[in-house]
């Protein structure tokens, strides 16, 4: 009788903490298991009776790394709960934080924390020894996205410039055409970025479950910052709907709540939204797509990873069309129009790890009465342990080292931001 | 021999540890001058063996408390990275309420049997790093100032004490050369804040949020003497100070 027990407590090279656990007897799987363990943090309760200006400034704390998204998501639902307009500059100005948010992060997971299991080791410090030319290509663009954050609002980690109606400073024509200049630039160093993880993508393990996608969809773009609630299974649905379909539950191995919606699971994220959207990606995009022959609909989670290189190439191809419509427009300083009003309204982002909704109630003094946030991770939780379940018994026979990899690599491909998804601010159920 | 460090979490954001990759070419530079040990967010690896531990998050479960005081024991010197380890940060916002409270807020919907006794959902009050062991040095911000990051490591290899600022934002304000935010109509706590930002906020046109917290001996009289100016009164400023001081002394009716 053989038996073989694995316990990953606190799993690396992802965001927040997380444990897999594993028992098999005799080559049968008995248990697999995703716990959550982060600490929660009950951001709910901290918006409670705070002013409605203050509100992206407190979500956007609830993740260090998709803060210009949660600020975003913030301002649409303020904005929509008060019936506050935004200009055309300010809906391109958000687009591209949107956009060098979604490079910067997509850069760090692929570039920082996968890539060091596509070369066999620990972490990407012996990276810089073994392969410094990669290394300084994944830090240029890592820097590229950090400074377009920094230039658009104002900070990269919880932006500065954000707010209710607007944008509290621009940036200059002269730095944008200098954006626009970097970004045509680095259109190079993704095609070697790219091609560097296809050289190694065949430690991607082949592994294929059917589930749902969600994503935000459009008929005019590839949905970032608009867009109704598009599903693989259904049709299109208005974001005001969005909590017919996320259904959260709580389960005891997570202080993250889980959701599912038509399946027992469904996935939100970079491969949602390929497996959507790929009609409206840009050209580069879809070229970038080809090497890996990457095709909608791809049922291989790994693939996750893959996606967000493809979204790198859109972001940086979509970012110099915007900037392309701002300069032919001159910049304008605007002042935010605002006037409180008391109401209830929702919004929703395609973040880099899929879709967020914020959904607030403000009061006639401006201050928020109720409020609720659901975090793609949270979305993806269910849908990884369903993965867990279903790859667990394909790979069992395998020796242990590789077991426990090829399941810590799935749970790195959903890029999870465990503490997002802890952060708790919710709806009451009782 | 290249002092050992080692980077931890507890409830946060993540985002100061994320300063550090956003350092860019620089980590490769500080990888020249400390072998970092263990650092989870990035790095499969980890030792029990460090000098320094940097410790991001606040404190909120006893599960927690214990990892901490482990942290403690190996560390010889412990440095509080970020508001949220420094003095609470937002995180003690939800002071404002019990921990039974807040649990029964977010948890009411769940079977009693999977949350009564389970060390995951077993919140208490937040706590600060400090106040659950002895910090040596704090690093505050919301986030960290990366360049601060980088001085303050750069000072503990060579052996020194870390210089943090205790004058207050206005300096690097007025050194930046903007606009009062009060005079484009905001309410500006940099006044009593700790600088060390490079004044980041009031630099982009908006007012500072006091994320790095109060300085030693703020001038309350010439504070008094701004906010009198404007029109704005003490308890609007404590309510913004809130955000990320909140302190129980001064809980507020709800």
């Amino acid at each position: 009788m053989s038996e073989l027990n694995i316990m990953v407590e606190h799993l690396t090279r992802v965001e927040g903490h997380g444990n897999i656990i594993l028992h098999a007897k005799d080559g049968k799987v008995e248990k697999v298991e995703w716990q959550v363990s982060e600490a929660p943090r009950f951001f709910e309760v901290m918006v409670k009776g705070r002013d409605y200006s203050q509100l992206s400034h407190i979500t956007s704390r609830i993740c260090g790394i998709c803060s210009i998204g949660h600020a975003l998501a913030s301002l649409k639902a303020t904005e929509a709960a008060m019936e506050v307009r935004i200009s055309e500059q300010t809906h391109i100005l958000r687009r591209l934080g949107l956009h060098g948010e979604n490079i910067q992060s997509h850069i760090l997971h692929v570039g920082y924390l996968v890539a060091p299991d596509l070369f066999g080791v620990g972490s990407v410090f012996p990276l810089i020894k073994t392969h410094p030319e990669a290394v300084k290509k994944i830090i240029s663009i890592h820097r590229l996205a950090n400074e377009m954050s920094d230039l658009i609002c104002g900070r990269t980690t919880h932006p500065i410039t954000l707010t209710v109606g607007g944008f509290t400073k621009i940036p200059s024509e002269k730095s944008l055409k200098n954006l626009r200049k970097r970004l045509f630039e680095a259109k190079e160093t993704v095609e070697e970025i790219a091609a560097l993880v296809k050289d190694n993508a065949h430690r991607l393990p082949e592994f294929k479950r059917e589930t749902e996608y969600i994503a935000l969809t459009s008929t005019q773009e590839y949905a970032l910052y608009d867009g109704d609630i598009g599903s693989t299974d259904t049709k299109p649905q208005p974001v005001e709907e969005y909590l017919n379909i996320i259904n959260e539950f709580v389960v005891p191995q997570s202080t993250a709540k889980y959701t599912r919606h038509l399946r027992e699971s469904y996935m939100v994220g970079a491969l949602a939204r390929f497996n959507i959207n790929y009609q409206k990606l840009c050209a580069f995009a879809k070229e970038v797509a080809a090497m890996f022959d990457l095709k909608p609909v791809c049922y291989n989670p790994f693939m996750n990873n893959v996606a967000q290189v493809v979204e790198i190439a859109h972001s940086i191809f979509d970012s110099i069309s915007l900037i392309d419509i701002l300069l032919d427009n001159g910049l304008k300083e605007e002042k935010p129009k605002v006037e409180v009003k008391a109401g209830r309204g929702i919004g929703a982002v395609e973040v880099p790890r899929g879709i967020l909704f914020h959904d607030y109630t403000i009061d006639q003094q401006g201050r928020c009465i109720k409020a609720n946030c659901i975090i793609p991770t949270n979305q993806n939780h269910n849908n990884i342990q369903k993965d867990l379940e279903a790859l667990a018994p394909q790979i069992i026979e395998k020796p242990r080292e590789q077991v426990e990899l090829t399941l810590e690599m799935l749970v790195r491909a959903y890029d999870p931001c465990i503490s997002c998804s802890t952060h708790y601010l919710t709806v009451k159920f009782v | 021999m290249k002092p050992r460090v080692a980077f931890f979490d507890f409830s946060s954001c993540e985002g100061c540890q994320l300063q550090v990759a956003n350092l860019e070419e620089d980590i490769i530079d500080l990888s020249k001058i400390v072998e970092i040990v263990s650092f989870r967010e990035v790095m499969k690896e980890h030792s029990d063996d460090y000098d320094i531990a940097f410790v991001e998050g606040s404190i909120m479960r006893p599960m927690d408390e214990k990892r901490l005081k482990k942290i403690r024991e190996k560390a010889k010197i412990l440095v509080a990275l970020g508001s949220c380890a420094a003095f609470g940060g937002i995180n003690k916002l939800r002071n404002q309420w019990s921990p039974e409270e807040v649990k029964k807020e977010v948890y009411g919907m769940a079977k009693e049997e999977d949350i009564e006794g389970n060390p995951f959902f077993d919140v208490f009050e937040t706590k600060a790093v400090g106040e659950v062991v002895k910090v040596d040095y704090f690093i505050p911000g919301c986030p960290i100032d990366r360049n601060e990051f980088a001085k303050v490591v750069t000072a503990l290899v060579m052996g020194k004490k870390p210089n943090i600022p205790n004058y207050p934002v206005c300096v690097e304000c007025k050194k930046n050369e903007n606009i009062c935010v009060f005079e484009l109509g905001k309410f500006c706590l940099g006044p009593v804040t700790r600088a060390g930002c490079n004044a980041v906020c009031p630099t982009n046109e908006n007012e500072c949020e006091g994320c790095r917290g109060y300085i030693e001996n703020p001038h309350i009289d010439a504070e008094k003497g701004v906010l009198e100016k404007y029109g704005l009164t003490v308890e609007e400023m404590l309510d913004r100070f809130n955000m990320f001081n909140y302190k129980k002394e001064v809980r507020r009716e709800r």
